[in-house]
C-alpha cells in the first residue's frame, strides 16, 4: 500500500497558512536559546514531518504551536491570527481546533480509555449519546475496542499511545501535531496509525509529526522540517 | 464477537481524594463548629441584651420612706394605687415590709430586723417602654403626701448593661468573622494543594480546549460540596452543643444574666446558614486559588 498525503497547494499566501513562524526564538528564563530564528509556514491542509536529534527542540517547537508556551521573540500565527494578540478567552476555541499527541500520552489515570478519548467532546459540551458510537468506532479502529473500559495504568505503552492518538483525532481537528506518535508501537501498528493521520490530512487537516523514526518519514512523500540545535537546517518553504 | 458495551455514565473528571479530603473536612468542620458556637453566642448576647434593656426600661422602683408614726404598708398601697392611674404606667405593686426585709436578708442576715428600724417600702412600677410617664411625674404626683419618695428609673444600670451587651455582641461577631477568615484561608490552601496534586486533570482539560471557567468550575463544585458537608457536620454538632449549653444554663438559673445560646428561630437559621456559608467560602476560595494558579501557569 502506498501512503500519500494530500498534495500541498502550489501557492500559499501567509493568510492561508495554518501555522506561521516568523523569526521565532525561545529561551527559558535567562538560559540559552532553545529555539532560534525559526521561520516557516505550514500551509492549511499540508502534511509535514519534523525531525532532528534529541534535544534539537522539536517538543519545544510543538509546545509553541499549541501555545503551552509563548515565544521569547518573533511572531507565531495560527489560522491567520497572531497568537500573542489573542485574548485569553479565545484560546480554548483555538485549542479545540488543534489535536495534540503527547510523547508522554497525558492520559488521565482515573478515567477509562473511553472517557479519555471522549474528553475533548465532553469538554466541548456535546451530549454523550452524540459521540458514544464515534468513540467506540475509533477505539475499535486503533485496536482498543476491547479495552475501552480499561484504565491507562493497565495498558501497555503502545496501547496508551493509541489511546492518546484517538483522543487527539476524535474531534477531527484542523491541525494535528504529534510528538513521536509511533515510538511505542510495532511497525504494523505504526503504519496503521500513519494511515489514520493521512486520512485526516485528506479530510483537510494540517498535520505535523515530530519523529526520530526515519522509516516513518520515508513511508510518505511529505516535506520535512529538520531541526538541529534549535535552528531549522532544512525547510520546504521559506516564510 | 460482540462489541463491548459503551460506558453509560462518564466518570467524574475530578475523582474523590479521600486521603487529602479527610483532614480538610475535619478542619473545616471544626472551624464551622467554633464559628457556629460564636454565632450562637452573638445571637444569645443580642437576645439577652434586648431582654435586659427592655426589662430595665420598662420598670421603675419607687422607695417610700414614711414617718415613724405612720402605717408605711398602707401608705405604699395607697401610693401604688395613685401611680397606677398615671398615663404610661402599666401596673404598680406595693411591696410589704416582709418583702423589703427579704431583699435585705443577703446583707443583714436572717435574724430579722428590729421592729422599730425604719425600712423603706418599695413599689414596683411597670411602664409602657414606648410611652413612659413624663420625667418627674411620679414625684409630682406624690409630692403633697406625708412621706418621702425616691424614684429609681434604672438609667444608670441601663447604660452599663447596654455597653456590656454591645461589647459581648461585637466580640462574638468579631469571633465569627475571624473564624470565617481562617476557614477561607485553610480552604484556599487546600484548594491549591488539591490543584497541585491533580494538575494532570487541569492540564489535560486545558489542552483539549476547556476554558478556565470549566476547570475552575470542577474544583469549585468539589470544594462547595466538601464545604457543605463539613459545614453541616460542624453546625449540627454546634447546635447540639448549644442546646446542651442552654439547658445547662437554664437549669443553673443563669438564663437572665448570661448570653446563653439563642435556640429560637435565629438559632435555627444559624446552623444551616453556617453550613451554606462554609460551602460558599470553600467554593469561593477554591475558585480564587484555581483561577490564580491557571493564570500563573498559562499566562
Amino acid at each position: 500500500m502506498t501512503l500519500n498525503p494530500r498534495p500541498a497547494p502550489d501557492l500559499m499566501h501567509d493568510r492561508d497558512a495554518a501555522v506561521r513562524f516568523d523569526s521565532v526564538g525561545l529561551r527559558y528564563g535567562r538560559g540559552p536559546d532553545i529555539l532560534s530564528d525559526l521561520s516557516f509556514d505550514l500551509p492549511s491542509g499540508s502534511f509535514h514531518f519534523l525531525t532532528g536529534p534529541s534535544g534539537a527542540g522539536k517538543s519545544s517547537l510543538l509546545r509553541l504551536i499549541y501555545r503551552a508556551r509563548q515565544p521569547s521573540r518573533g511572531l507565531i500565527s495560527l489560522f491567520g491570527r497572531d497568537t500573542a494578540l489573542m485574548p485569553r478567552d479565545a484560546l480554548p476555541g483555538l485549542r479545540r481546533r488543534i489535536g495534540v499527541v503527547f510523547q508522554d500520552f497525558r492520559l488521565l489515570e482515573h478515567l477509562s480509555v473511553f472517557d479519555n478519548v471522549a474528553l475533548p467532546l465532553r469538554v466541548a459540551g456535546q451530549p454523550r449519546a452524540s459521540y458514544a458510537d464515534d468513540v467506540a468506532d475509533l477505539l475499535a479502529w486503533v485496536g482498543l475496542g476491547e479495552r475501552m473500559h480499561a484504565h491507562p495504568a493497565s495498558l501497555s505503552g503502545g496501547e496508551q499511545q493509541r489511546a492518546a492518538i484517538a483522543r487527539a483525532v476524535i474531534t477531527k481537528p484542523d491541525l494535528l501535531i504529534a510528538d513521536e506518535p509511533t515510538g511505542n508501537v510495532d511497525p504494523a501498528m505504526a503504519r496503521r496509525l500513519l494511515r489514520l493521520f493521512v486520512e485526516l490530512n485528506r479530510l483537510g487537516a494540517t498535520v505535523l509529526i515530530a519523529t526520530h523514526d526515519i522509516t516513518l518519514v520515508r513511508a510518505l512523500d511529505a516535506p520535512v522540517l529538520e531541526l538541529a540545535d534549535g535552528r531549522l537546517v532544512s525547510r520546504p518553504r521559506a516564510a | 464477537m460482540s462489541k463491548p458495551d459503551k460506558p453509560r455514565r462518564p466518570a467524574p473528571l475530578l475523582p474523590p481524594d479521600h486521603a487529602r479530603d479527610r483532614p480538610l473536612f475535619a478542619v473545616a468542620a471544626i472551624l464551622v463548629f467554633l464559628a457556629s458556637l460564636a454565632g450562637f453566642g452573638a445571637a444569645g448576647a443580642w437576645q439577652a441584651a434586648e431582654g435586659w434593656t427592655a426589662q430595665l426600661s420598662s420598670e421603675l422602683t419607687v422607695q417610700l420612706i414614711a414617718e415613724d408614726a405612720r402605717d408605711a404598708d398602707a401608705d405604699a398601697v395607697e401610693a401604688a394605687a395613685q401611680i397606677a392611674r398615671l398615663p404610661g404606667v402599666v401596673s404598680a405593686a406595693a411591696r410589704s415590709r416582709a418583702d423589703a426585709e427579704a431583699l435585705l436578708r443577703p446583707w443583714l442576715g436572717g435574724a430579722g430586723l428590729p421592729d422599730d428600724l425604719p425600712v423603706p417600702r418599695l413599689i414596683a412600677v411597670r411602664v409602657d417602654p414606648d410611652a413612659p410617664p413624663a420625667q418627674g411625674a411620679i414625684e409630682a404626683l406624690l409630692r403633697d403626701n406625708p412621706y418621702e419618695v425616691v424614684v429609681d428609673d434604672h438609667a444608670r444600670w441601663e447604660a452599663a448593661v447596654q455597653r456590656t451587651a454591645g461589647a459581648v455582641r461585637y466580640f462574638a461577631l468579631g469571633l465569627v468573622a475571624i473564624l470565617a477568615l481562617a476557614a477561607a484561608a485553610v480552604i484556599a490552601f487546600a484548594a491549591r494543594a488539591s490543584l497541585a496534586a491533580r494538575w494532570d486533570v487541569a492540564e489535560a482539560l486545558h489542552l483539549v480546549g476547556a476554558p478556565d471557567r470549566y476547570v475552575t468550575g470542577i474544583f469549585q463544585r468539589r470544594f462547595f460540596f466538601l464545604g457543605l458537608k463539613a459545614g453541616l457536620a460542624g453546625a449540627g454538632l454546634a447546635a447540639l452543643a448549644g442546646y446542651g449549653l442552654a439547658q445547662g444554663a437554664g437549669a443553673a438559673g443563669a438564663v437572665f444574666f448570661l448570653p446563653i445560646p439563642a435556640l429560637g428561630w435565629s438559632a435555627a437559621a444559624i446552623a444551616p446558614g453556617a453550613a451554606l456559608a462554609s460551602a460558599l467560602i470553600a467554593a469561593g476560595a477554591a475558585r480564587l486559588a484555581v483561577t490564580g494558579e491557571l493564570k500563573a501557569r498559562w499566562p
